[in-house]
């Protein structure tokens, strides 16, 4: 029996438009960093990577990229750790409003980016009186990423028998060494999965930087102020690929690492971000 | 299996919120005991093994083990240790650590430490099994390693949540007379949690019927079975027939009418709750009730009836008669033996009965 789509081929057809149409602009970045002309149109010039030794030259990028890391690895580490808090709570700790609060971390998920930008710009510099820099990002990003954090670490939390925890308690130890020996290894797949999802979203996040980036320039920022030059074009489209490329290594990797982990603790996949 | 109890629970009460799920719970058992809950699903067996343990707090009342209140000793403290329904096996961690666990806080050297781990998995029949990964065991495996797990602190008490029910009955049947000889060997307090009767009769010194939070009834499997102080008792445990009665006079000895049965007396120890002249009703065990074959010759008393269903069994074979005089037919069993045919349905038979099987129960 044939699987229902191929029965109808109006589906497949929406299917293959749909996934051009998803992935044309994705396609295209690398075809134009690798192209010697300046221009981006069709016909193609002949291969190149001048772009993107272009790129390696520019002190100022150097420093938006030494930025953006900072506050992606920053961002990563608290958000998960805040993750972790959240995850475990929800799934084996029982207190009062437990579904409000839950949902109160994931609120950041459905809330419009410029909102909340806005929202942040006013909290640092009117009712704290910092001046916006590196670490008001680190907590603008921290915010944003904690549901998704959240979210990867509910997965490996669900699966996790409760009465491990209860059972290394049972056998001696503190509620903290049972923690450390029994839960952590178990779920560690879903930390270090929750901690490059976090990775990417700081690094790609634009709004909420360019509100709060004062005298720091992030990456996506950087970017955003070479639209204008259209011979920067080129460069932005090399800076692009890497962007991806790296964005698709870490997911991949994340998940990979999700699984091997699953099984190597033989438990159900309960569906992980990918 | 004497002197003072190991354990005891005086007035022990626990609430969810609105649910009462302890009530007012009087336990002792003994050191060396092998003592078990046994309930159907939901009457707090595990929340009272979990209140043990020192997973639960008390909503009121008081725990002693070992002449220790403890209100204030957390679980990783208490001398007991749990094999959990679930088994809790640590699917990260080789058999060999897990059994090992339980030990980390232990200064003895290494050497000896796995001395000790390997003595434990001798003990459950694992001798070898050390290397391998945890979560690559069967239902059986995974319980013995946690029993080697528990075992191997050689706790006080140990505390078994329904630790055979993920078996297949086979491998439970053996399992339950490898726990007794584990159980004897070793001379621990076993606490066990079943909703099977078979098994809590098999395996106990003690049983307590638990209903809905609350004691029923606490004794020894004999006399559980042969004497439940209660309706509700005895239809838990095994079958039994309910007629009722009539108390006519009660001294050294308990006059009765029976429906069905018709005039006869008792012993004061069938009547487990006293015998108050009046309405009440009578229990018989379906085994004590014996089909008179034709040819065959009785002693004792007997009622006339019709086989109403048979139900085939190899070793035995289980009757519904209808009995005049009686509103729901009698259960009844008999073994197969060569020279006894096996009855049809409409087959008009003669059945006879024993007064000292009788058990007089609350109206
Ligand atoms: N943490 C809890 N919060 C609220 N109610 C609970 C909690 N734990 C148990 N209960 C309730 O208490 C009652 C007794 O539960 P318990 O687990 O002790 O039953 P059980 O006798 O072990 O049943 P089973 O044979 O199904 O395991 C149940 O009605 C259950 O819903
Ligand atoms: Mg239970």
């Amino acid at each position: 029996m044939k699987p229902p789509s191929m029965k109808f081929p109006a589906l497949r057809i929406y299917a293959i438009i749909y996934l051009l149409f998803l992935f044309a602009p994705i396609i295209l970045l690398p075809i134009f960093a690798f192209n010697e002309g300046k221009i981006i149109a069709f016909p193609l010039t002949g291969f190149s990577t001048r772009w993107f030794e272009t790129l390696w030259e520019r002190p100022s990028l150097h420093s938006a990229v030494q930025s953006s890391l900072i506050i992606a690895v920053l961002t990563s580490i608290f958000a998960t750790i805040f993750g972790i808090f959240a995850a475990r709570g929800g799934a084996m700790a029982n207190f009062p409003f437990k579904g409000g609060i839950i949902g109160f971390i994931m609120l950041p998920l459905v809330l419009p980016e410029i909102i909340l930008a806005v929202a942040l710009l006013v909290l640092v510099t009117k009712v704290l009186g910092l001046a916006p820099n590196l670490y008001t990002i680190v907590l603008a990003h921290t915010l944003m990423c904690t549901p998704y954090a959240t979210s990867v670490l509910n997965g490996a939390f669900a699966n996790l028998d409760a009465s491990l925890e209860e059972a290394a308690m049972d056998l001696g130890e503190s509620r903290w060494g049972a923690f450390r020996l029994v839960t952590l290894p178990l779920v560690m797949p879903g930390i270090i999965s929750a901690m490059l999802i976090s990775f990417i979203i700081s690094l790609d996040e634009f709004i909420v930087a360019f509100f709060l980036s004062g005298n720091v320039t992030t990456l996506p920022v950087y970017i955003y102020g070479l639209r204008r030059q259209s011979d920067q074009l080129p460069i932005i489209m090399a800076l692009g690929t890497i962007l991806v490329a790296l964005s698709i290594i870490l997911l991949v990797a994340a998940e990979i690492l999700r699984r091997r982990g699953l099984r190597r603790a033989g438990l159900e996949d309960a569906g992980g971000f990918l | 299996m004497s002197g003072s109890p190991l354990i005891t629970l005086r007035g022990v009460n626990k609430h969810y919120g609105d649910y009462h799920a302890l009530r007012d719970i009087e336990l002792e058992i003994r050191q060396g005991e092998f003592f078990s809950l046994l309930g159907p699903s939901g009457c707090g067996k595990t929340t009272l093994l979990r209140t043990i343990a020192g997973f639960e707090d008390l909503s009121s009342g008081t725990l002693m083990i070992d002449g220790k209140d403890m209100a204030r000793v957390p679980a990783n403290e208490r001398p007991t240790n749990m094999v959990f329904q679930s088994y809790a096996i640590f699917p990260h961690l080789s058999v060999a650590q897990n059994v090992a666990f339980g030990l980390r806080r232990d200064s003895r050297p290494k050497a000896e430490k796995a001395r000790a781990v390997a003595e434990a998995l001798e003990m459950v029949g694992l001798a070898g099994y050390g290397g391998r990964a945890a979560h690559a065991l069967s239902g059986g495996q995974r319980q013995r390693v946690a029993l080697a797990r528990a075992l191997i602190l050689q706790p006080k008490v140990l505390l078994l949540d329904e630790p055979l029910s993920a078996l297949d009955k086979k491998m439970r049947e053996q399992m339950q007379v490898e726990l007794i000889r584990l159980q004897r060997n070793v001379g621990i307090t076993f606490i066990l949690v079943t909703h099977d009767q078979e098994e809590a009769l098999v395996m106990s010194d003690r049983i307590a019927v638990m209903f809905e939070g609350s004691i029923g009834q606490m004794a020894d499997p004999e006399t559980l079975y042969r004497r439940p102080n209660s309706r509700r008792v005895a239809d838990f445990i095994g079958k039994m027939n309910f007629l009722s009665a009539e108390v006519t006079a009660a001294g050294a000895t308990v006059d009765l009418d029976v429906q069905g049965l018709g005039r006869g007396s008792i012993a004061r120890d069938q009547a487990p709750n006293g015998a108050p002249a009046g309405p009440a009703v009578v229990g018989i065990r379906p085994e004590t009730l014996t089909i008179v074959f034709d040819g065959e010759h009785t002693d004792r008393r007997t009622i006339d009836g019709v086989v109403d269903e048979v139900v085939y069994y190899g070793d035995m074979t289980y009757y519904d008669v209808r009995v005049p005089g009686v509103d729901e037919p009698l259960h009844l069993s008999m073994r197969n033996v060569i020279g006894r045919p096996v009855l049809d349905v409409g087959t008009p038979t003669r059945i006879s009965w024993d007064e000292r099987a009788l058990v007089l129960l609350d109206a």
